[in-house]
């Protein structure tokens, strides 16, 4: 059971790196939703008592929002907002694709360093969460386009679960539906605003939106 | 020692009459020439006796000057660079002969071999100075010297706008040099330069400040990113002979500085170790990374230098790691990987400048694009050349893959071994050899196949012809040496070891058994190398004796039918580069001039050229310089160019000095 | 150390490379429909180019009559390192990859310049963008073996092979996986395989191996063509080695395996071939980048398992 995690945690460091290097949003969607997917299984694994009925609805609320609900409605923002299906990045590709290697080594550092965490489950377990948090950072700060930016505020929520993962033995089920539900209550927002905006304006360039001010 | 001293002094009394000659201008050659030659043959019987093992005493004799001593010692260290300094000048006389003969109606020939001997003379006393001052002294008499060969040919503007680039920098390392023996005598109260001073008792930050000044002053010397910049302007400035004697030997002088810095100084910290790794990464890959941008041939050698100087450290790095973590195989390994290449660099490096010397003797042309088919007018240049180049590339069976397989095996026992901590600086030392290699595979087949192979493509490359025996002469030696080093390396490290130990005080039972391993495992090496060179040998005969009747042998070039007009069409060495220049052009940043005229009836002149200029010096030093300059202009009211003011200058603070001594006593 | 009796693995890699390159054409002749021309073809194929005459042109020098002797050689000596399934490699000592990677790098430096002795431009584009792509292939290459020197502790290809049987595929699984995943795209580039280059053709669109040796004829062909076939064997041992775990005690039976793995090995690269198109250029060094990235990653895995 140790193998699959590690298995899983190393498929979500590949994806990290595919959606650095990646140009396509709709492909950065679903690469998101396929990291959402496999974090769902987790609670099944980690399940110490057996698979309950209360870890089995956790993992299913996990999978219909991270993998399907998600996903749809930034692809029904993409197509009601009629925005290009390029990413602009500000860092180019092989650039980001390098510097995520980079941060995946400093992750794997910091984590070394802090031995008085347990980390039971598994050694990949921390390093997995931050280098996902920085990654997420990186692609909100590094991408133009308003989308790829909900791209990487979601994939910043996968980290801080990993990280709930990693901290918690067993996971309390109203801590988790608060996190899901905040995730929620963003995504709507940022998807009605996304289309307000673009209703409006011509782009979601995030870059241009700083013509607002004054 | 006494031959030792004999030769210098002989070195210098030649170079005198040459100077004194200058009117007769075959006198003075043969004078100049004759003078190095049998001065480094003589000063080389005591280099390698003492390889062989034989002990002399140092020579001590006090005299007149306030401070120092003239203090000589040849020890197994200061013999190694005593031959390499001596025997490359040597090679590089005999070729300087006929080279400069070129200039006989322009230039007094005989002012340059009067400084060529002086620059040989004080490199040798350099290594072998073993007091503070007679270091400095004949540190600054080294940098004189090659300042007057660097602007040898002063009617360009290039070429005294390098001379002062690198006056200036040389300079600054003689300030950080003259800082650090300062120090260590305020801390030690000695002025001895060699040797270990294990009962120094240096507190921790006076060893790291020592330290930091020395390295800084060795490494401008020595060409460290990033005080690299005076080294693509001097080493292309000079003529050939001159720039393989300052390419192949002189900036080594800065490693030996730097390798008895750390003998002096003991134990090192591990923060010494990384920075030394990191340094020498950087210089490896930037340094050839700019190396491929440039299409000048002098240049391109020059930023190659920068590249090994980058490999040497990275030798080094791994050798101080094993100190630090008392690994003795890392010492072992790293330490002799980096004298080693200091030898090969050495030669191949003078091989390949004196290879570029002949092709600019015989075209006068520099630029590589205008240069193309000179192998079947210059056949045995392009032969050594091209031994040059795979051996600058590391690539077997030639001695530069010896050494970077001598680093590359301390490397990797390093990441195979317990040691957790050593890991991540041994994969930055083979992330960084591999990256160095695979670049200056891509380089230097772009080099010989753009200069050497294919057609001419300007009419100066047509007109070229063989250069004389005297210059072919000693390239054919330094070919051969290459391929002597390598293919009888696992005896010649068994010579090197004595000096390793010296430096890095490993006992003597562990350092034999780790060299009986490696020797072990470098014979296999060899064993390997020969066999490939005598299977190809086969072959080729094979080839010729069979089928050499069948051929057909003049037809034009098929390229799947393509026919062109000119043999300007072919791929020049800026098309080759330029996949790998846009790759990396974050670091490069080649700025391209077109040049466009537009059409009327027919297309009117368009060119279109393109240029990299070196980062550092664009985005550091010049407008550092330029800040430096706006604020001492402030003080340019003081300048009148007026004797009678200056005159005043001095008076006064000729008055102010004797009183102030009135008022301290 | 030297093992004379692996003389076999010398023998069997001379004579079976040329049938895999069979294999791998009658896959893609059979997946677009064709019978295709027999797996026995290259055979023939490289006993009749031996028996041509060689042409050369005025431009040339002695560069390009050795070049291909120098390459052919190189690759021969590769071989000697090379273990098959049980049996030792000829050649074992500490650092022998690195004499590996190296002897390729000088073989194909050789050819490099014998392209650029030609004089045309077509062979000069193929060896601009063959240096560059082979940077990044040596890169991956090296980092490869740094991970598997990492996991193994020792340094020397055939005991790497050796140690790395089924109880470190239980332990280290994931990173082995990945370090299959980099070396098999290596395999792909150094054997100008599709996605990177087609080996059918020279055309502008898929020029980097094929195109630097337009100019060659006879024997000196016969020569590249047979050193390209034992590259691919060289590299599919390396891969295989890796990939599967040989049992010692079960002796000539591996031999077998061996065998076995190569030609599965030449029938994944036919169907790739065929289901696959070749990558834009500048997309390529992005795949290599990926490839890369990918070695680290495995890299940074087995340092952070220790």
């Amino acid at each position: 059971m140790v193998h699959l995690l590690e298995v899983i945690f190393v498929l979500v460091m590949l994806n990290n790196q595919m959606l650095l290097s990646s140009s396509r949003l709709v492909y950065c969607i679903k690469l998101v939703a396929f990291q959402g997917v496999i974090l769902s299984l987790i609670p099944i694994i980690l399940a110490h008592q057996g698979i309950t009925l209360h870890v089995l609805c956790f993992a299913t609320i996990v999978f219909v929002l991270k993998g399907i609900i998600f996903p749809k409605l930034l692809l029904r923002a993409l197509r009601v907002a009629d925005v290009k299906r390029e990413v602009e990045p500000i860092i180019g590709f092989t650039s980001s694709a390098l510097l995520g290697i980079l941060i995946l080594g400093l992750s794997f550092w910091i984590s070394s360093k802090y031995t008085n965490i347990e980390t039971a489950i598994n050694f990949l377990t921390l390093p997995t969460a931050l280098y996902t948090i920085l990654v997420g950072l990186f692609l909100i700060i590094c991408r133009k386009k308003a989308l790829m930016q909900v791209v990487g505020y979601l994939v910043l929520e996968n980290g801080i679960y990993i990280f709930g993962v990693a901290l918690l033995k067993e996971i309390p089920l109203l801590i988790e539906i608060g996190v899901l539900l905040d995730i929620f209550v963003a995504i709507f927002v940022m998807g009605i605003a996304t289309y307000h905006i673009s209703q409006e304006f011509e782009t979601t360039d995030v870059d241009q939106l700083n013509t607002l001010r004054g | 020692m006494s031959l030792l001293f004999f030769g210098l002094g002989l070195l210098i009394v030649s170079g005198i009459v040459s100077l004194f000659t200058s009117r007769y201008h075959r006198l003075s050659i043969i004078a100049g020439c004759s003078g190095t030659v049998v001065g480094c043959l003589m000063g080389l019987i005591p280099a390698i006796n003492v390889l062989g093992g034989k002990e002399y005493m140092p020579v001590h004799f006090n005299w007149n000057m306030i401070y120092g001593s003239f203090s000589v010692g040849l020890d197994g260290l200061s013999a190694f660079f005593l031959l390499i300094i001596l025997s490359v000048s040597l090679l590089a006389a005999i070729f300087g002969s006929r080279y400069l003969y070129q200039y006989v109606h322009e230039k007094k020939l005989g002012v340059s071999w009067f400084f060529f001997n002086i620059l040989v003379f004080s490199m040798a006393l350099v290594v072998i100075a073993q007091d503070s001052i007679l270091f400095l002294i004949a540190w600054e008499i080294m940098s004189l010297s090659s300042f007057f060969l660097v602007t040898f040919d002063n009617k360009k503007e290039e070429v005294k706008k390098a001379g002062y680039i690198y006056f200036l920098a040389t300079h600054l390392s003689t300030v950080f040099l003259l800082i650090f023996f300062l120090l260590l005598d305020h801390f030690t109260g000695s002025l001895q330069f060699t040797g270990t001073l294990p009962h120094l008792n240096l507190s921790l930050s006076n060893t790291n400040l020592l330290f930091l000044f020395g390295f800084i002053g060795f490494g401008i010397k020595a060409g460290f990113v990033p005080f690299h910049i005076w080294l693509p302007e001097a080493h292309p400035a000079a003529p050939s002979n001159v720039s393989a004697v300052m390419s192949g030997v002189m900036i080594k002088t800065g490693i030996y500085g730097l390798i008895r810095v750390l003998m002096l100084l003991g134990t090192p910290m591990i923060w010494w170790a990384w920075l030394i790794i990191i340094v020498g990464f950087l210089s490896g890959v930037l340094g050839v990374l700019f190396a491929i941008a440039q299409h000048d041939l002098k240049r391109l050698l020059a930023y190659h230098s920068v590249e090994n100087i980058g490999i040497i450290l990275l030798g080094m790095g791994l050798g101080l790691l094993g100190i630090c973590y008392q690994s003795s195989s890392l010492m072992l390994l790293g330490f002799l990987g980096c004298l080693l290449h200091i030898l090969n660099h050495a030669v191949f490096k003078s091989l390949l400048f004196l290879g570029a010397g002949s092709v600019l003797h015989a075209t006068g042309v520099k630029e590589i694009n205008r240069l193309g088919g000179l192998i079947k007018q210059m056949p045995i240049t392009a032969a050594v050349f091209l031994i040059g180049a795979v051996a600058i590339s590391g690539l077997p069976p030639l001695n530069g893959f010896i050494s970077e397989f001598l680093i590359y095996l301390g490397a990797f026992k390093g990441t195979a071994g317990q040691n957790a901590e050593i890991i991540l600086p041994a994969l930055i030392i083979i992330i960084g050899l591999t990256t160095i290699g695979g670049l200056a595979a891509l380089c230097f087949t772009k080099v010989v196949g753009c200069v050497f192979l294919g057609q001419s493509r300007s009419s100066e490359a047509r007109a070229a012809s063989e250069t004389g025996y005297l210059m072919l002469l000693p390239m054919i030696i330094l070919a051969g040496g290459c391929f002597v080093i390598s293919l009888c390396s696992h005896q010649i490290i068994k010579w090197v070891v004595p000096i390793v130990t010296q430096i890095t005080g490993l006992e003597t039972k562990l350092a034999l058994d780790i060299t009986h391993n490696t020797a072990d495992i470098l014979s296999l090496v060899v064993w390997i190398f020969a066999c490939f060179i005598g299977i190809v040998l086969v072959i080729s005969f094979l080839r010729k004796s069979l089928i050499e009747k069948q051929e057909v042998d003049d037809l034009p070039t098929w390229g799947c039918g393509y026919k062109v007009s000119s043999p300007r069409f072919q791929y020049t060495a800026s098309s080759f580069a330029q996949p790998l220049i846009k790759f990396f052009g974050v670091i490069l940043r080649k700025q391209k001039h077109l040049e466009y005229q537009g059409v009327d009836l027919f297309p009117k002149k368009t060119s279109f050229k393109t240029h990299t200029k070196d980062v550092f010096m664009s985005a550091i030093y010049y407008p550092l310089f330029k800040s430096i300059k706006k604020v001492l202009s402030g003080f340019l009211w003081l300048q009148y160019g007026r004797i009678h003011l200056y005159v005043l200058y001095v008076a006064l603070t000729i008055i102010g000095l004797l009183i102030w001594y009135i008022g301290l006593s | 150390m030297i093992h004379w009796y692996s003389i076999f693995s010398l023998v069997s890699a001379m004579i079976c490379a040329p049938f895999l390159k069979g294999v791998i054409a009658r896959t893609k002749a059979i997946l677009s429909g064709r019978m295709g021309a027999s797996v026995f073809q290259p055979y023939f194929d490289l006993w009749r180019i031996f028996q041509k005459k060689s042409v050369y042109s005025k431009t040339t020098s002695w560069i390009f009559k050795t070049g291909p002797v120098i390459y052919f050689v190189t690759i021969l000596i590769a071989l000697f390192f090379l273990p098959l399934g049980n049996l030792p490699a000829i050649l074992q000592f500490q650092g022998d990859f690195i004499v590996l990677i190296y002897l390729l790098g000088l073989g194909r430096f050789f050819m490099v310049i014998a392209a650029l002795d030609t004089g045309s431009s077509f062979e000069g584009m193929g060896a601009s963008r063959e240096v560059f792509f082979a940077f990044f292939a040596e890169i991956i290459l090296f980092l490869c073996f740094i991970t598997l020197s990492l996991l193994t502790k020792v340094l020397s290809l055939a005991e790497i092979h050796f140690i790395l049987s089924d109880g470190l595929w239980l332990n280290t699984g994931v990173v082995l996986f990945l370090v299959v995943v980099a070396l098999f795209v290596v395999f792909l580039i150094e054997n100008s395989r599709i996605p990177f280059d087609d080996p059918n053709t020279h055309l502008e669109l898929t020029m980097i191996h094929e195109v630097m040796i337009l100019d060659h004829s006879g024997p000196e062909l016969g020569l590249i063509l047979y050193a390209s076939q034992l590259k691919v064997w060289i590299f599919g041992l390396i891969l295989l080695g890796i990939a599967v775990p040989f049992d010692p005690q079960v002796g000539v039976f591996n031999v077998v395996v061996v065998m076995a793995g190569m030609i599965l090995l030449s029938l994944i690269v036919g169907v790739i071939e065929s289901v696959t198109a070749r990558l834009k250029l500048f997309k390529i060094s992005q795949f290599l980048i990926g490839a890369m990235t990918i070695s680290m990653l495995a890299l940074i895995l087995a340092l952070g398992g220790r």
